[in-house]
């Protein structure tokens, strides 16, 4: 087998991460679980030369809910933890649905929410209902911190506004409002393990039967994971009638723009966007009523 | 440059010296020759390299070594106890749950992280459990019903 040589650093704290990170430069990479860089550096993708696993930062992979805040998850939390997070479940179901649907058991038990944000796949299974739920990533460097919502964060396939020596060092996921409900929807070609050829996160806030507002994310279907805001604006101010919730698929349908690949054609994702993101408001309104 | 780590593996420690770059799964094959863990896609998605870090399951194929340093490592070698077997490989033996071999010790680690968390585990649950083990073989079924019967056995031997 050909190797790829690399050096391997364990920083202690998100400062010396950092420091490090920027002594490094070109071809220093982070890594969390590793479970996308290691394949992409197997593959030769990547040229690494030097990891920085963050791993060993004291607190990095804390999950922690205060009520009427929010939820925090911490770079290093396992998908593993934040779907079996006993405050996740309860309170932000779509969340841990997206966490525990990522990829295998094996691999949930050893990659990171924020490792399948930062790897930006159009396709990141816990990008949608994250988005419509308002997420906020914070990065750290050496000058300071700063917020991105996670909707300004993916820039293409694989690329993030992350600068070199930044470090995202949590999610945080706003307490929901009253009334909201979320859903995350996905299918691929196994069902289990393979990527999904669309996946649709909705978040609603219902008044009664009465949708008051509306967000719909779309994965696989654009270079980034996009807000359906034609389709969102379909349901707005309405109750979810078959007919309002058929338009709204039409609508997602035509606003996204998917390509041909080995995992579905174009025509086949469009068909599934309707689907999937009438389904996700349906049950993002089912969410909504239960509590 | 090569580091020093300390791990246990099956209860025995080590203290090696690896590069950066060597996966766990090459440590225990080439390093500790523990060759009962397979290597097959080398990409975490066929499970042949399953092995528990400190209980809980894991690509070896996509795990560094160097990144479970301190950490205590269970392989397929470590799961009978002298001349007697697990119950996990009972039943896979008495199910027909093996031909060629080769995905089995990556199944029963996966069967192994299941039934440490789940003592009755459903089809479905034992389904979901191993959908990250790839078999050629079996068809799959010999394999969650030897699972099943596994999840019967190490309950029995829990309330004597």
């Amino acid at each position: 087998m050909k190797r790829t040589r690399f050096d391997y650093y364990t920083p202690d704290s998100v400062e010396n991460a950092c420091k490090l990170l920027v002594e490094l430069g070109d071809g220093a990479y982070v890594m969390a679980g590793g479970t996308d860089l290691l394949v992409k550096i197997h593959r030769g993708v990547l040229k690494a030369k030097a990891l920085v696993d963050i791993k060993k930062i004291e607190g990095i992979d804390g999950i922690s809910y205060t009520k009427g805040k929010g939820l925090t998850i911490g770079a290093m939390a396992r998908l593993t933890d934040v779907g079996e997070h006993p405050d996740i479940k309860a309170k932000f179901p779509a969340i841990s649905k997206a966490a525990l649907c990522t990829a295998n058991t094996q691999i949930r038990n050893m990659g990171t929410v924020t490792g399948n944000l930062c790897n930006a796949a159009p396709s990141a299974d816990n990008a949608p209902a994250l988005m419509t739920m308002g997420a906020v990533l914070n990065l750290k460097c050496l000058e300071g911190e700063r917020e991105v919502p996670l909707g300004d964060f993916c820039k293409g396939p694989g690329m993030t506004v992350i600068k070199k020596g930044e470090l995202v060092t949590s999610i945080f996921v706003p307490d929901p409002p009253k009334g909201a409900g979320t859903s995350y929807q996905y299918l691929s070609a196994r069902g289990k393990v393979d990527i999904a050829s669309v996946c649709v996160g909705a978040t609603v806030i219902m008044d009664g039967d009465v949708c008051k507002d509306a967000k719909i994310v779309l994965g696989a279907v654009a270079p980034v994971p996009m807000r359906a805001k034609d389709a969102e604006k379909v349901v707005i101010g309405h109750k979810l009638s078959t007919e309002i919730l058929e338009r709204l698929g039409l609508t997602a349908s035509k606003e996204s723009m998917p390509i041909t690949d080995m995992r579905s054609t174009a025509e086949y994702r469009k068909i599934l966007v309707a689907v999937l993101s009438a389904r996700a408001i349906e049950e993002a309104a089912k969410n909504a009523s239960k509590k | 440059m090569k580091q020093v780590i300390t791990i246990k593996v099956n209860g025995d420690a080590y203290s090696l010296a690896v590069e950066p770059f060597q996966t766990l799964n090459e440590v225990l094959r080439e390093d500790l020759n523990l060759t009962g863990t397979k290597l097959g896609c080398g990409d975490g998605d066929c499970g042949a390299c399953t092995v528990l870090v400190n209980g809980r399951s894991v690509s070896s194929c996509l795990t560094l070594a160097v990144s479970v340093d301190g950490q205590e490592i269970t392989t397929v070698e470590g799961l009978a106890s002298g001349e007697n077997l697990h119950p996990i490989q009972e039943a896979f033996l008495e199910h027909g749950a093996i031909q060629c071999g080769f995905c089995s010790a990556g199944m029963e680690m996966s069967a192994l992280n299941l039934l440490n968390q789940n003592e009755n585990p459903t089809d479905e649950d034992i389904r979901n459990a191993i959908s990250g083990n790839l078999c050629r073989c079996t068809g799959y079924y010999k394999i969650v019903d030897a699972i099943g019967a596994a999840a019967e056995k190490m309950k029995k031997i829990k309330e004597n």
